[in-house]
């Protein structure tokens, strides 16, 4: 069974389809990327797993549970973790905050524990603390550990939010385009962390992309969504050669050769 | 032996100005909007314990009536948040503490009608009794007064610092959107901070009450607990309990040793003072980073 499957996912806006009609499946460890032009319907779909909107039609059902019947601050404690195109954070508070946040649906300790700081609470505590600075390690945030987020530049609040995510030991990523406004070498390093986060995490990805090198380097499968309808869905190469790919992003057939002239940048 | 009378005497009413200042950093610091009714639920909290305790209303015993009334205020500012604030979600700031001014009037015209408009006085054993002490004379309810500020102080640093829901209401206030994601009920979150900012609010009023009469403008000691806010730096709990100090310690010395009038002014010159000097207030969580 797939960990996340969306069946025949239909959402308006008043009178218009953002999404139409969209099926798709992500199994168990797979990095899954959604393509598409701007308006596409890609972060609509993010939108509806994390229970924003709610689908006129169809299911969204994650490990055998249906996710529509969920609110949205339920969404977490299943396991499904989120990073946005705009990040996110805690800008008022420092990086190893922001982190420990993310650990807060692992909490179990009482109120009356926590204020006066004994029995389980200093040992959760401690063992949040350590989780959180695995996380620092293997994203290599320590320098910025007790650093405000409203002082770091950009492309490191977008590896902090990444790192947030993954404190919340999630069994599914969703990453909002995780390279935008990235520089080539951060782009690199995103790419090898989505791979160690697959491989060594065992961590199921689901990511919107505009960067095709970094999807066909990082992804198995692609879907390309063109005015909230599915075009194509495969391997990378497969769905980057598709005619009704190149069309959507390229308005004609003709203009495609020179795209695939120039490495399938598309 | 005088300076000490009124060092002492400041401190009690300096502490009263502390806790309703609690109440606005609590919500400010859940909300980023500053709620001006703050006052008015001292006040209504006041009169809310006065109509359980005075013989005349309902006369239970005083200290049962301490958690009735605290429950009894929670429940409101509870139900505050889920009947008219909830809906402002997503609204300006500005919006928000429009209302709130709005929301003070209500309550004030509400309690009129309720208890009357005349000065009452509430049956507090903390109003019986004094005690002297290096030739200073403090009474009862001064004593209650500081005693339970700073432990309530102490009490909510820790809850902010520590525990679960203290923080999730830190999260929500910083980024609604960001907290949802982290598993966090923000609506729920944001009911529970308008709950703890009334019991906070009630307790300054059962104090207040037993301190001297109350009547419906009670509530007015809200824009000094403003300016002590203020001066303590918004945002900050320590921040606001001693910015209500340095308010309540003024105001005794000014009226003392400045010509009349000028303890009205005075906490105001302050507050204009450390707005110019420092802008964050003295105990500025938030420190700006020079980029």
């Amino acid at each position: 069974m797939s960990l996340l499957e969306l069946k025949n996912v239909t959402l308006k806006f008043g009178g218009v389809t953002a999404v139409n009609e969209l099926s798709l499946s992500v199994e168990e460890g797979q990095v899954f990327a959604l393509v598409g032009p701007n308006g596409a319907g890609k972060s609509t779909v993010f939108n509806m797993i994390s229970r924003f909107y709610t689908p006129v039609t169809g299911s969204i059902v994650f490990d055998g549970r249906d996710l529509l019947t969920l609110k949205p601050h339920e969404v977490p404690q299943l396991g499904i973790a989120r990073t946005f195109q705009n990040i996110e954070l805690f800008d008022r508070a420092t990086v190893l905050q922001n982190l420990l946040v993310g650990r807060h649906r692992l909490r179990k300790t009482t109120l009356v524990e926590e204020m006066f700081f004994v029995g389980r609470a200093r040992a959760q505590e401690r063992a949040h603390r350590h989780a959180v600075e695995e996380v620092i390690d293997f994203l290599d945030l320590q320098p910025y550990r007790n650093q405000m987020i409203a002082g770091l530049p950009y492309g490191v609040r977008k590896v902090v939010e990444l790192a947030r995510a993954l404190s919340t030991r999630p069994r599914l990523l969703l990453l909002d385009e995780p390279a935008s406004g990235l520089s080539v070498e951060e782009t690199q390093d995103m790419r090898w962390w989505i791979d160690d986060i697959r491989r060594q995490m065992g961590i199921t990805v689901l990511m919107v992309e505009h960067d095709m090198g970094l999807v066909s380097n990082v992804c198995d499968r692609v879907l390309a969504l063109d005015g909230g309808r599915k075009l194509a869905e495969g391997t990378p190469a497969e769905v980057q050669s598709h005619p009704a790919v190149i069309e959507a992003y390229l308005g004609t057939a003709a203009v495609s050769k020179t795209a695939n002239a120039t490495g399938g940048r598309v | 032996m005088e300076f000490l009378q009124l060092l002492v005497s400041g401190l009690a009413n300096g502490c009263v100005y502390g806790l309703v200042a609690l109440g606005f950093v609590l919500i400010y610091k859940a909300t980023e909007a500053v709620n001006f009714a703050q006052g008015d639920f001292m006040m209504l909290g006041a009169f809310v314990m006065l109509g359980l305790v005075n013989p005349q209303y309902m006369g239970i015993n005083f200290w049962l009536a301490v958690p009735l009334a605290l429950l009894i205020m929670g429940a409101l500012g509870y139900l505050l948040d889920i009947t008219v604030l909830r809906h402002m979600f997503g609204q300006s700031q500005t919006a928000i503490v429009i209302l709130t001014i709005a929301l003070g009037f209500v309550i004030r015209f509400i309690a009129g009608v309720i208890w009357g408009h005349e000065p009452v006085n509430l049956h507090s054993p903390l109003a019986l009794g004094d005690m002297r002490a290096f030739g200073v004379v403090l009474s009862l309810a001064d004593i209650a007064v500081i005693v339970v500020t700073v432990i309530l102080t102490m009490l909510l640093w820790q809850f902010f610092q520590r525990t679960k829901l203290g923080l999730a209401m830190q999260a929500s206030s910083q980024n609604q959107m960001a907290a949802y994601y982290m598993g966090i009920p923000v609506k729920r979150v944001q009911g529970a901070i308008w709950a703890l900012a009334a019991i906070v609010a009630c307790v300054a009023g059962i104090l207040y009450a037993s301190k001297g009469s109350l009547d419906i403008s009670a509530g007015f000691i809200g824009i000094k607990a403003f300016a002590a806010a203020v001066i303590g730096g918004f945002g900050s709990l320590p921040g606001a309990l001693m910015g209500g100090l340095i308010v309540g310690v003024i105001e005794p010395f000014a009226s003392r040793y400045l010509p009349p009038g000028y303890s009205q002014i005075a906490p105001y010159v302050l507050l204009i003072l450390v707005l110019i000097f420092r802008p964050h207030g003295l105990f500025a969580q938030v420190r700006t980073k020079k980029v």
